[in-house]
């Protein structure tokens, strides 16, 4: 148990490291597919729902495994320099993570762009501000505050679905415990220790999150 | 379309019964998460502080956990933990315990923590002039949970419980790295044997959208049914 512990610790880095970049490129994803949403072109609108229905539709394994060993197949892309990405099961797994996160973002974000008070751009508007300005320093900081305990349950779960590129032949910390576990068959230890650094990251990410609640509420 | 053919040419029959799979152990976890919702949510919302510290403790390990951990845990300490068991009563042989079993255990117990905190925040919406009223009359706990307090919390739990409907029928795909041949493991297979990756998996994303789309259509006809009268 003991033993193990180091090894699983540095496990938990490739961990954050495709934690935070997913979730990095994911809240850009999220939010460009956010304002797609909140478009009145029927098309444009059909097109974002389409993205975040499919992708919360399906298990993040189908995708990764789509991304993985799917588009390895088309000769086309083997050619371009895409392949030097995608052929690396770290980059696939970062682009699987995005988009999935992204879908989910793009739904919270949505949602909270549609609780903003009509009063509130009216108010902006006939100060003489443009709609560019509302937009930027209005509406976004107002969806942020407002997506802040949404997305705090997204980062969690995003954190819980990273455990999935050990099936891509990643070593992130479920890897490594699963290796662990198979070389050794002590799988309540493993499991204890494993679990408790998950549950230790998920209770920093929970406190984070309330503390930002805290920092930005309306009533200060 | 060669490649769906049912039949000995075709990967179709493989892939509906991987489908019935797949919709046998989302069903088979979701009642085993009932049941454990059942012995939880009571614990989560007892007077007495021990009990709760239980009832937390499931919720937020299981919640904070990843799944694909959780079905390790099963599938390599389970049949060890069910021999040392079986050792107890002086059973000294060696017990397999098929996936299927393991699987939907894993998924049950990860479904079974969501659960419980849809039916805990249920019952707690619950009107305290319900539990009052249903005293007041003489009924006892037994009738005032299962002809008062259920119906009304059932309505309230419907949509979040449609949720985790969806998350546990996407967490079965997980099982699919204990053998189990379901939906993932079935294109696992189809695309290793006709080096077609890309086609079998991006099938099982669409058998995975019809799912989770029938499902939804099911649920909001419940859903329509149990808020009658609102």
């Amino acid at each position: 148990m003991i033993t193990s512990f180091p090894k699983l610790l540095g496990a938990t880095a490739v961990t954050l490291k495709l934690l935070s970049a997913s979730l990095f490129f994911g809240l850009f994803l999220g939010l460009f597919f956010a304002i797609l949403r909140l478009n009145k072109n029927i098309f444009i609108n059909k097109f974002a729902y389409g993205y975040s229905y499919i992708f919360r539709g399906t298990p993040l394994l189908v995708q990764i495994f789509i991304i993985y060993f799917g588009l390895g197949q088309i000769e086309y892309l083997r050619t371009t320099f895409l392949w030097v990405i995608l052929k690396e099961p770290y980059w696939c797994a970062i682009i699987a993570f995005t988009l999935n996160t992204g879908a989910y973002t793009s739904e919270i974000l949505r949602s909270a762009f549609q609780t903003i008070k009509p009063g509130i751009i009216e108010a902006g508007k006939s100060l003489g501000i443009s709609n560019k300005i509302i937009f930027y320093k209005i509406q976004i900081p107002i969806a942020i505050r407002q997506s802040l305990p949404a997305y705090g349950n997204e980062i969690i779960l995003m954190m819980k679905g990273t455990s999935l590129a050990s099936t891509v032949t990643l070593m992130d910390l479920t890897g490594v415990a699963k290796y662990i576990i198979s070389t050794t068959f002590k799988p309540i230890e493993v499991f204890i220790v494993a679990g408790g650094i998950y549950l230790f990251m998920t209770f920093i990410i929970h406190n984070v999150i309330k503390y930002l609640e805290k920092k930005y509420s309306f009533q200060q | 379309m060669e490649l769906l053919a049912f039949g000995k040419t075709g990967w179709g029959d493989e892939l509906f019964y991987a489908t019935l799979m797949t919709i046998a152990v989302s069903i088979t976890a979701m009642l085993v998460g009932f049941f454990f919702a059942l012995i939880f949510t009571p614990l989560k919302l007892s007077k007495y502080k021990t009990l709760n510290l239980v009832g937390n403790f499931y919720t937020t390990v299981i919640r904070g956990v990843p799944e694909l951990l959780v079905i390790y845990l099963f599938f390599f300490g389970g049949s060890g933990a069910i021999m040392y068991v079986a050792s107890i009563f002086g059973y000294y042989e060696y017990i397999e315990i098929n996936a299927f079993i393991t699987g939907s255990m894993a998924i049950g117990i990860i479904s079974g923590a969501y659960s419980t905190e849809v039916f805990r925040g249920a019952i707690q919406s619950i009107d305290k002039g319900q539990f009052e009223a249903a005293k007041v009359l003489g009924i006892n706990n037994f009738g005032q949970f299962y002809k008062i307090i259920l119906p009304q919390m059932l309505r309230l739990a419907i949509p979040n419980l449609s949720n985790v409907w969806q998350i546990t029928l996407k967490d079965t795909s997980l099982i699919s790295v204990t053998g189990l041949v379901e939906i993932m493991r079935q294109s696992y297979i189809a695309a290793g044997s006709t080096r077609d990756p890309l086609f079998f998996y991006s099938f099982a994303a669409v058998l995975y959208l019809l799912l989770t789309y029938v499902s939804m259509k099911l649920i909001n006809k419940l859903e329509a049914r149990y808020s009658r009268g609102y």
